[in-house]
């Protein structure tokens, strides 16, 4: 079974990015271009069946950034995947033809940051109206933002 | 067919729009979000002294490992210890948590499934009576019956008065006998048996793929507890078993549930036994709410709450506010699951399963 | 054959054609154009009243009609967060709210109080006014908890409403958060109180000092 230590050097030599993070943890920094090939790849080949969750950071100037969390639960290490979209960017390719666990997420997330999630099959609002305006989670939007007829 | 938002077995506000075949569901539309209350967003305004009594909202049944999870995000981040007695404390309230959650679990499914158990009422009645029990010991702990402010960021708010162990083996020993009486009532009706067995099956990959948590990924044949797989708060000092039942169905995951209450009773036990003298906190004495400041850094903690996975992913900036806290919610997750399971049941067989999968929608709209 | 998941529909914001609250309650408080039976029960009543001697007849049949809808509130099912588990437990053994004759009822049109159990969110709340108008006449509201009564400690949160009473008019406000049973019984008795000073035709009483 692939553990943890044999797992970093893996990631390292098929995507070429070296995974940070402690002990069990890896945290592995994907650019967009390559973040549905590292979830195939997670799946099939570090065996994390397992979706924690799929969110977002906004970290202001610097764009937002999709973070996602998938499990070994066999071998019992945790893949922290994250990806920098870019400042102004929202586009990001989408995890649920991976993990179909990431349906929900992802709508969450497009509801609270307004990431758009290519290739989701069915991206609309989840917690919020239909009808709402704006991204609450972004920074820019204020958590008392007053939506008539309720101030 | 329109299902909610208000409806009684729905535990909530959740609203299922059903596609019908004759009785036979096809597909179906859930739609969450009319408990939204902001909470993601909230708590990048409200300081780590503040928040922990806000996260227990979220999963309002079981209050305990909510605060627990935050809590424990931020002492990750900012590297405090806890003193062992606050461990064993925090044990203490996370199981006894879970044995009143479970009891109002037992209780509302049976509710739902009313007519089929004669009477419906009875169980959830019975049941209720024995998490009166358990949220009068909550009550004597920290004053409160359902929400409580318990943990803080360092140990715990407050130390068992005089009397509260002997009055909680005292409880935990008459619940201990009363499961028996429910599972032999449940488990020799035979309507109760045929509403539970074989519906609602989730295969093993599904529970992994949808991200499923506590006693129904357990259901399903996967040996996953977090107490288990990264002890936290000294659960490893700590003898118990795991369920593991691989049928799937609505059945398995009782069957988990029940098992699980004996265990929890076991930890109590355990833990009133081995409770250590000492500080109750690591940092006595903070009253001011500006005063707990956490370092730069991030960490996701998660603890298996009465529904599963509650994790808590936090950003700290170095201020006495987080920069972004993700919340988890173990019945978000789980709820992910019905569009999968439903299609090919009956209508009838909707609540059974909507129900053996205990959502609690304040974690699912957070 | 393939049945794709419908769109769901969200009924109209018909709220939004009214400008404030006081205009709402009167809309619920004026009897509609061309109800004729109440335009004629009325009318007797008043005839009864105003005979001479007859005020004795109307304030008995007053009492009596009082004490029965005073002594048989139903209330809808209808929990929203937090308070519904504890209002869940006033309605199970320990507290037993049947003893006052209160039956939980999982239906709005046969129900007489709405026990508004927890924070309301704006996508919430036209399905609350809905089931609020779907009981029949004379209902009650009790807003149970601090988010009901004023949004609590979510009021700054951009999705909640501050108080249901911006939906919904309300009777007995129960603060606490969630308040235990004790206190919704509490808060119940009030609302018990309250009924008992309704007035003659329908009307909701006057706020006295004693009542509200």
């Amino acid at each position: 079974m692939l553990t943890h230590t044999q797992a970093r050097p893996l990631i390292q030599e098929r995507l070429g990015i070296s995974a940070t993070g402690e002990g069990p943890l890896l945290v592995v920094e994907a650019p967009p271009d390559q973040w549905l090939a590292l979830g195939r790849f997670a799946k099939a080949e570090l065996g994390c069946g397992y979706l924690s969750f799929v969110s977002a950071v906004d970290w202001k100037e610097q764009g937002l950034e999709v973070v996602a969390r998938v499990e070994n639960l066999e071998a019992g290490f945790a893949l922290m995947m994250k990806c920098k979209l870019g400042a102004g960017e929202t586009r990001c390719a989408s995890l649920v033809p991976v993990w179909r666990g990431a349906n929900w997420m992802e709508r969450e997330c497009y509801d609270m940051f307004g990431v758009s999630f290519e290739g989701h099959p069915d991206l609309r609002r989840i917690l919020l109206p239909h009808d709402w305006e704006g991204y609450p989670l972004l920074k820019s939007y204020a958590v008392d933002t007053p939506h008539p007829p309720y101030r | 067919m329109n299902m909610g938002p208000q409806h009684p077995s729905s535990h909530g506000v959740f609203r299922a729009i059903l596609t019908l075949e004759g009785e036979t569901v096809v597909a179906v539309d859930a739609v969450i979000g009319y408990l939204h209350r902001c909470h993601e967003k909230l708590s990048e305004t409200l300081t780590y002294t503040q928040y922990p009594s806000i996260a227990s909202k979220t999963d309002y049944v079981a209050a305990m490992t909510s605060e627990l999870a935050y809590v424990r995000a931020a002492e990750m981040v900012g590297k405090i210890d806890v003193p062992k007695r606050a461990q064993y404390l925090r044990v203490i309230a996370a199981e006894l948590q879970r044995v009143a959650s479970h009891c109002l679990w037992l209780g509302t499914w049976c509710l739902d499934m009313g007519g089929a158990l004669g009477g419906g009422a009875t169980v959830f009645l019975y049941c209720i009576r024995e998490r009166e029990d358990v949220l009068d010991l909550f009550e004597s702990l920290t004053g409160a019956r359902l929400l409580y402010g318990f943990h803080q960021v360092g140990g715990t708010r407050y130390d068992i008065p005089a009397g509260w162990a002997q009055k909680c083996r005292a409880t935990v020993d008459k619940i201990d006998g009363r499961i028996n009486e429910f599972e032999s009532m449940l488990e020799s009706n035979a309507f109760f048996m045929a509403r539970t067995q074989g519906v609602g099956t989730v295969s093993r990959e599904l529970a992994q793929e949808v991200g499923i948590s506590g006693p129904l990924i357990r259901g399903s044949g996967v040996n996953y507890d977090i107490r288990r797989a990264e002890p936290y708060s000294s659960y490893e000092d700590f003898d118990f078993k795991v369920p593991v039942e691989t049928a799937g169905d609505c059945f398995a995951r009782y069957r988990v549930r029940m098992i699980e209450f004996r265990e929890s009773i076991k930890i109590v036990r355990q833990a009133l036994d081995g409770l250590p003298e000492g500080p109750i906190s690591s940092r006595p004495g903070v009253k001011s709410v500006g005063q707990v400041r956490i370092p730069k850094g991030e960490a996701y903690a998660r603890v298996e709450g009465a529904r599963g996975e509650v994790g808590c992913y936090l950003i700290a900036d170095g201020s006495a506010k987080p920069y972004r806290m993700k919340w988890r919610g173990a019945s978000f997750s789980n709820l992910a699951v019905l569009p999968h399971i439903i299609p090919g049941h009956k209508v009838a067989d909707v609540v059974a399963i909507m129900g053996s999968v205990d959502p609690v929608f304040g974690e699912v709209d957070r | 054959m393939e049945i794709k998941a419908p769109t769901p529909q969200i009924p109209p914001a018909v709220w939004t054609e009214f400008k404030d609250l006081q205009e709402w309650e009167k809309l619920h408080q004026e009897r509609q154009e061309g109800d004729k039976h109440s335009a004629l029960f009325e009318s007797i009543t008043e005839g009864i009243f105003n005979f001479p001697g007859g005020f004795v007849v109307t304030t008995l049949a007053d009492g009596f009609l009082n004490w029965a809808r005073k002594s048989s509130v139903w209330p809808v099912t209808f929990g929203l967060a937090c308070c519904a588990i504890e209002m869940m437990a006033t309605f199970a053994s320990r507290f037993d709210v049947e003893r006052l004759g209160m039956v939980p009822w999982a239906s709005p049109r046969h129900s007489d109080l709405m026990i508004v159990s927890g924070t309301v969110t704006i996508k919430m709340a036209p399905m609350l006014k809905r089931i609020y108008d779907q009981m029949p006449d004379p209902k009650w509201a009790v807003s149970m908890g601090s988010c009901a009564n004023s949004g609590g400690p979510f009021r700054h949160g951009y999705h909640v409403v501050k108080g249901v009473d911006r939906v919904i008019p309300v009777d007995v406000y129960v603060p606490g958060c969630p308040p235990p049973p004790d206190s919704l019984l509490y808060g119940l008795l009030k609302l018990q109180e309250q009924i008992s000073h309704f007035r003659k035709t329908g009307q909701r009483a006057a706020p006295t000092e004693k009542t509200d």
